[in-house]
C-alpha cells in the first residue's frame, strides 16, 4: 500500500491496554482508515495478534469515550478495546 | 472529585477535602490488597489505567452520585502501578448531613468504579504466574483459574 507521508492523517490509531498490549506485543499501532466499523477492525485484529476475548465481553472507546461498535469513525481517530475491568 | 496517583493513598488528606461544618456523617471506603483471589495465593499486583477515558468516567460517577445522593461531597483515588499485599488500591470517601445517604453513595460510587473505569489488575502469584484479571478465560463459563 502506498501510504502518504504527509498530513492530515488518514490513518486510525489503536492504542492498547493490559491484556491486550500483552497480546499485541505492542502500545499502538495505525491503521489505513477504509471506512470499516470498530467490530470489523477488532474482528481483523483480533486474527491478527489472537486476542483471546470475544467481541461479547469487550467495550470500544473512540476519542477516550465509550462508544458503539457500529460507530462511524473518520481519519485521525483514536480507538482502544477494553478489557473487562478490573479496578477496585 | 476524582483522581489517579501513581504514588501511596493519602487517606488523611483525602478525609480532610470532605470537613464540613453541615456533614453528621462521613463514611469512607478503603479497598486493600489481599494475599489471594480466586483460591489462588497473591504475592503483589500492578494495576493499569486507561487514564483519559478513567478519570472522565470517575467524574461523571462521583458527579453522577452528588446528585443521586443527598450528599455533600464525594472523593474517590485510585492507585496505579505496582502495589504490595496490604497497600491501598482505592479510597472513597463521602460526606452527608445523614449516615444513611454517606452509606448508600459511598457503596454506589465503588461499585460503579469496579464496574466501568477502565483499570486493570495485573497479578503475580506464587507459584511464578501472573495474569491480567478479566483475563481471556473469564469470559468463558468452564474457565476455572485453580485449574493451572
Amino acid at each position: 500500500m502506498n501510504v502518504s507521508a504527509s498530513p492530515p492523517p488518514d490513518t486510525i490509531t489503536v492504542e492498547y491496554f493490559a491484556v491486550f498490549r500483552a497480546q499485541a506485543k505492542r502500545a499502538s499501532e495505525d491503521l489505513p482508515f477504509d471506512g470499516t466499523s470498530p467490530a470489523a477492525i477488532y474482528d481483523a485484529l483480533r486474527a491478527r495478534h489472537g486476542f483471546a476475548l470475544e467481541r461479547a465481553s469487550v467495550h470500544v472507546a473512540i476519542n477516550d469515550t465509550y462508544a458503539s461498535w457500529d460507530a462511524a469513525l473518520t481519519p485521525g481517530d483514536r480507538l482502544v478495546f477494553i478489557p473487562p475491568v478490573s479496578g477496585g | 472529585m476524582f483522581r489517579l496517583t501513581n504514588t501511596p493513598i493519602d487517606a488523611a488528606a483525602l478525609r480532610a477535602t470532605l470537613e464540613n461544618a453541615a456533614a453528621g456523617a462521613c463514611v469512607t471506603f478503603e479497598g486493600i490488597v489481599r494475599n489471594h483471589n480466586d483460591g489462588r495465593a497473591v504475592l503483589r499486583l500492578e494495576y493499569e489505567a486507561y487514564a483519559a477515558l478513567a478519570n472522565k468516567e470517575g467524574e461523571d460517577i462521583v458527579r453522577a452520585a452528588r446528585e443521586k445522593f443527598a450528599i455533600l461531597g464525594a472523593v474517590c483515588e485510585h492507585r496505579v502501578g505496582p502495589l504490595e499485599i496490604g497497600g491501598m488500591a482505592v479510597w472513597v470517601g463521602v460526606s452527608a448531613a445523614h449516615r444513611g445517604a454517606a452509606f448508600d453513595a459511598c457503596r454506589h460510587i465503588i461499585n460503579e468504579v469496579k464496574q466501568r473505569v477502565p483499570i486493570w489488575k495485573r497479578e503475580f502469584y506464587a507459584d511464578g504466574t501472573v495474569e491480567w484479571v478479566g483475563c481471556a478465560g473469564c469470559a468463558d463459563p468452564s474457565h476455572d483459574h485453580s485449574r493451572s
